[in-house]
């Protein structure tokens, strides 16, 4: 591990909890984190996720070394922030998670089953999703955020991403909206970010994935957007779907410019 | 340098759109063609309920943050329609009822049992009483509600109005349409309407 690299880790999420401390009332859960910063179990997830990257698995027993994540085969270093992206191969966008779907299944020779197999996982049930996640976004810490949108499709993503951040439906009318487009919100004491505020939009996405303290694992963005979901009385997303895609379209390019400091550590 | 303007440009479009009035059609699918594709029932949260939108859910996703006066007007004058004050007449029920309805954020969540009993999950959003102290402000505080307006027949049709459906007084309020929507029984909203109103409720201390 780069010890470089995770003191600055640490040196964010005190200066982002230090920012929580003075705008809310959840101060002693800022102390908290500050507390756990400078250990954070997400490390052991990334370690795991490097040895996952570099081993060789599947029918065709080949390594994910030569995965493209959009910078060319194998190129890791700095990938996370310029996803999601358009991908000539397949010709669509995909963000990390489909990404590495994909590579799981053309490299190593895996079905979509197999490759989507315990997107979450629980200590019964280790996930190599969540592992390989891990060390892939660590990658990328310290870079500013620059998920790009010169491509037709990738600015359809955003405006797709949009239109699914809006949608109003379901038993209790809600929408991503309704708790993450105004400052300053809660619901009870945790605050909510605002996806429209640039500094909040950036705060919100350069924290992901994150080590839940309450849940004992690293959780990536999909399993955020599938709990989001699930409050929001929706059924549920596919793991990897384009429409998660989409959303996660609209959330990184709000985020543009911020400083990725993931995997992050989180209540 | 020329890419950099034009880049910008962009973005500066971008951000408009993601506040500006109305989202634009476009050659993309719609927000629902991609639910109905790449969401799936589960437990109570059903791929027909989010299907089956509404005239106020269609207005307020193709409208989210500013509306013409006249849409709004129409919202208002098609949800206060849907109104169904409680048959006998009765409005309120034991506020202990309501403190424990608006406690619970359970019911109709992909992780809820189908036919659970619905909360109503009122602090995830509004300060009720001073003993709560985890409370959400989405919603304004509701502290002392009752105390502040009284029990007449008005403030009570008011009240029980405005839990049934929010959007009669507030088109795209972002308050669940808890009675037209049937989040929580005739019952529920009564013991609720006790936690708002009762001269006991620890609301109103």
């Amino acid at each position: 591990m780069n010890h470089k690299l995770l003191a600055l880790a640490g040196a964010l999420a005190l200066a982002q909890a230090m920012v929580h401390a003075q705008t809310s009332s959840t101060d002693e859960i800022a102390k908290y984190r500050q507390m756990l910063a400078d250990g954070n179990p997400a490390e052991l997830w990334e370690m795991r996720g490097e040895e996952l990257w570099k081993t060789k698995a599947g029918p065709n027993q080949v390594s994910l070394e030569r995965c493209d994540l959009g910078l060319g085969p194998g190129v890791v270093k700095g990938a996370y922030v310029t996803l999601p992206r358009y991908f000539k191969d397949v010709n669509k966008v995909m963000d990390l998670e489909a990404r590495l779907v994909y590579c799981r299944t053309t490299l190593q020779g895996l079905t979509q089953a197999e490759a989507t197999q315990t997107p979450f996982g629980s200590t019964a049930k280790q996930s190599t999703i969540e592992a390989l996640v891990a060390y892939i976004t660590s990658e990328s810490r310290g870079m500013k955020m620059a998920a790009p949108t010169g491509h037709p499709l990738e600015k359809q993503a955003y405006e797709d991403g949009k239109k699914l951040f809006y949608l109003r439906g379901g038993s209790h009318d809600f929408a991503c909206a309704t708790c993450h487009s105004a400052d300053g919100k809660r619901i009870r004491l945790q605050e909510l970010p605002n996806i429209l505020n640039p500094a909040n939009a950036q705060m919100a996405y350069t924290t992901w994935p994150a080590y839940r303290v309450s849940q004992g694992e690293v959780r990536t963005m999909q399993h955020r957007l599938n709990d989001c979901y699930r409050q929001q009385r929706f059924p549920e997303p596919v793991y990897a779907s384009d429409a998660l895609t989409a959303l996660t379209m609209f959330l990184a390019k709000n985020a543009e410019g911020g400083v990725y400091a993931a995997p992050a550590l989180k209540r | 340098m020329i890419t950099k303007t034009i880049r910008a440009s962009v973005l500066a479009l971008l951000a408009t759109g993601a506040t500006g009035a109305a989202i634009a059609a476009d050659k993309g699918p719609t927000a629902l063609e991609m639910i109905s594709k790449d969401f799936r029932s589960k437990g109570p949260a059903t791929l027909e309920r989010v299907l089956a939108q509404d005239e106020a859910q269609q207005l307020c996703s193709a409208y989210p943050m500013q509306r013409s006066a006249k849409i709004n007007a129409q919202i208002e004058a098609s949800q206060t329609k849907t109104i169904k004050y409680p048959a006998d007449g009765v409005y309120l029920g034991k506020w202990q009822e309501g403190e424990k309805v608006a406690q619970s954020g359970r019911g109709m969540q992909s992780s809820d049992a189908v036919g659970a009993p619905n909360g109503g999950n009122c602090y995830a959003c509004h300060q009720i009483s001073k003993q709560e102290i985890s409370f959400g402000n989405i919603g304004p505080s509701l502290y002392q509600y009752g105390k502040l307006r009284g029990n007449s027949e008005a403030v009570l049709k008011y009240t029980w109005a405005k839990i049934y459906n929010a959007q009669a007084f507030t088109a795209c309020s972002n308050m669940p349409r808890f009675g037209h929507n049937g989040v929580l029984t005739e019952a529920q909203i009564k013991d609720v309407m006790a936690l708002l109103l009762d001269p006991a409720s620890p609301a109103n201390q």
